[in-house]
């Protein structure tokens, strides 16, 4: 088992003409991810890489290919649409990789999502991996831009706010031969669709999953959250990291997300709310696989 | 992005959010023009971003970048020492803030000063409303030593602003009759212009009643979401780029995030958590970060180039780290990037790099064959602790 994703899942893209979009649509076809279909309006009937079927609307590509997974690679302004159209068709787990959609919008998307069985992953996010156990990892299910390469078939699972920082952990198990279950990359905005502790629990019931690794950064209060959580709840070894013990207040670093305000969200707080719980914490970025596995 | 004074104010008055009447000038001329409508006391503010005006010092040894008097006369006086001069306070360092712009308006009397505050909150992920009777405070203070005296009223993204939710807020602030309505009518208007702008913050601090009875804005400070800037032009439009760091500034111009820091060690990363990871590590092994950088997933050749010559351009760097964890990117592309980068701007102070991913032997083979003079790294740890290393030599 995996979480979210497995290698059967059926996968559309929103976005799958765009040259970023498609990039990311061909490396997860050559990853054996089963992209089903492509959704851009006015190029429905279209092939991508002359195998996936392009419809006009989210609605038609459900009907017609049975996706349950919709990946978001729309620009900007129209990706809080994007996410609403996937919404409504029934699409029942959205990765949305788009990077700087304004917060109004995504408030508007997550107030309508109310109610609603669909899972957000992101925005602004790697997306996610379950890695297969062919060559490289391949034969898994890639959905977003991670190097699927450096993956591997294993029991750890990953989740971050951050895309490099997530190779690094993900490279880091590889080396060491642990491997990785599911990496799912939660993103680098201060409102997103599923937090630090949505992906522990989904780890903590997932029986291939043994140990999980962290990767937390300044801003928000998401990783404290977490780690009150795992103190009583989690029953598997957990490592972490947190970015940003440098950072210095006010200023946005590189995520929207990523900032200390008010003097909370700080490198510190985070940290000593990690150990608090029991949770071992790397100093730094390249002990995370070792630090995970000091506990195993 | 911040905004000056005035421009908050123009904001209040397109919004119809009540504020005291007056504008900003460019001359002593102007300056005294607007001084000549105003009945009453007059008040003269430097605009420049930094705070702490009041106390602040200008090089020509006029003292304080804020004035009030009942003279308008003398407003073109004090206009003329502050405009083209240089203001020093304890937010601008020594180098100061030439002041470009003065405001000039009418100073009101006040019979009370409340604080009134809208704020995007990433818990509650609504916009929240926060308000109190303790004005013209520092707000921070106030939360801390005396929590019940802040007010907080979250208000659905979709159905936006109540009647309901501003009589709760005017009712616990103690405001009745005709001050109530008032209120009433500056906060909806507040709350569109928040909404319309796309704000992260607007903060009205103080917010005042006065003799005569109106309720008005005193001074406010806004933040804005930049992921919304592209529909926001007349907002964009309002940057100054002269408030900002310089290499800040030409950082953004070619699509890079930069920050400037005060230590010695530069760095060029890919990613905004590797880069922040990146800084941790170089203090961690006893280094000073000189700045953060993220070139972001798919850097080009002309970036990497125009990225080293902002490092450079900080006469504190003594010695520059590269971290690239190349997932998708080609690493020889990367690898040439540097090489060529480093040829252009003839690098003379030690540069170890960190090479990682796709194709990542082509790439360390370029940069050995490069002929430039750097120092190769295994890994992140071993990075930063030659770079640290390197700069003490």
């Amino acid at each position: 088992m995996s979480i979210l994703v497995e290698p059967n899942t059926k996968v559309l893209i929103q976005g799958i003409t765009g040259g970023f979009g498609g990039t990311h649509a061909k490396l997860s076809l050559d990853y054996g991810t089963k992209v089903v279909a492509g959704v851009t309006p006015g190029k429905g009937g279209q092939t991508f890489e002359s195998s996936v079927p392009i419809f006009d609307t989210v609605d038609e590509a459900v009907t017609e290919t049975g996706a349950t997974v919709s990946a978001i690679f729309v620009p900007p302004p129209f990706a809080g649409d994007a996410i609403m159209e996937a919404v409504d068709a029934g699409i029942e787990l959205i990765v949305a990789i788009t990077e700087g959609i304004p917060v109004a919008d995504m408030m508007r998307v997550k107030s309508m999502m109310t109610g609603s069985n669909c899972r957000l992953i992101g925005p602004n996010c790697p997306g996610i991996v379950t890695p297969g156990t062919g060559p490289d990892s391949t034969g898994g299910c890639r959905i977003g831009i991670s190097p699927g390469y450096i993956h591997k078939k294993g029991s750890v699972g990953v989740v971050s706010r951050s895309g490099t920082l997530t190779y690094e952990a993900v490279w880091q198990t590889t080396q060491l031969g642990l491997g990785q279950s599911t990496c799912v990359g939660i993103g680098g905005d201060p409102i997103n669709g599923t937090s630090h502790l949505d992906v522990l629990k989904l780890f903590n019931d997932d029986p291939e999953t043994e140990s999980i690794i962290m990767i937390g950064e300044i801003g928000g209060t998401a990783e404290e959250e977490a780690a009150e959580w795992v103190k009583d709840n989690c029953k598997k070894p957990v490592a972490a990291f947190i970015a940003g013990a440098t950072a210095p207040p006010g200023r946005r670093m590189g995520h929207a997300g990523a900032i200390i305000s008010g003097g909370k969200g700080t490198a510190e707080a985070k940290k000593a709310a990690l150990k608090g719980a029991g949770i071992a914490v790397a100093e730094t970025p390249s002990e995370m696989g070792s630090t995970l596995a000091s506990i195993l | 992005m911040n905004i000056h004074e005035y421009q908050a104010k123009d904001l209040f008055e397109k919004f119809s959010v009540p504020s005291p009447k007056g504008s900003m000038a460019e001359s002593p001329e102007e300056a005294k023009k607007i001084a000549d409508e105003i009945d009453g006391q007059i008040v003269i503010k430097a605009q420049v971003h930094a705070g702490g005006r009041g106390k602040g010092t200008f090089k020509n040894g006029f003292e304080g970048g804020v004035h009030l008097t009942d003279d308008p006369s003398k407003i073109y006086d004090i206009a003329a020492k502050m405009l083209g001069e240089t203001l020093v306070t304890h937010q601008t360092g020594e180098d100061g803030k030439v002041v470009n712009k003065v405001m000039v308006a009418k100073a009101v009397d006040i019979s009370k000063e409340y604080y009134l505050a809208i704020l995007m909150d990433r818990e509650s992920q609504s916009p929240v409303i926060v308000a109190s009777t303790e004005g013209g405070v520092n707000i921070e203070e106030v939360a801390e030593k005396t929590p019940e005296k802040i007010i907080r009223e979250s208000i659905h993204p979709l159905a936006g602003l109540q009647p309901y939710e501003i009589r709760k807020i005017s009712n616990k602030l103690g405001m009745q009759g005709d001050t109530a309505k008032q209120f009433a009518k500056l906060l909806k208007a507040l709350f569109k212009l928040f909404i319309s702008c796309d704000c992260s913050l607007v903060e009205i601090n103080p917010l005042v009643t006065t003799p005569d009875g109106d309720v008005l804005a005193l001074d406010a400070k806004f933040g804005f979401d930049d992921n919304a800037l592209y529909r926001q032009q007349e907002i964009a439009s309002m940057r100054d780029t002269s408030e900002e760091d310089p290499r800040e500034v030409a950082a953004s111009e070619y699509g890079l995030n930069y920050i400037g820091l005060d230590g010695n060690i530069a760095c060029l990363v890919n990613g905004a958590g590797l880069a922040m990871a990146t800084m941790d590590i170089i203090k961690h092994y006893g280094g000073e970060p000189a700045n953060f950088l993220d070139v972001g997933g798919g850097a080009t050749e002309e970036q990497v180039t125009n990225a080293f010559k902002i490092i450079l351009g900080d006469s504190n760097v003594k010695g520059i780290l590269v971290n690239i964890f190349g997932g998708i990117m080609d690493c020889d592309v990367i690898a040439n990037g540097i090489v060529n980068a480093c040829k252009q701007v003839n690098l003379s102070i030690p540069l170890v790099v960190r090479l990682e991913g796709n194709n990542v032997d082509a790439g360390k083979e370029t940069l050995s064959n490069s002929g430039v003079n750097l120092i190769a790294a295994d890994d992140l740890s071993d990075a930063a602790q030659k770079a640290v290393k390197a700069i003490n030599q």
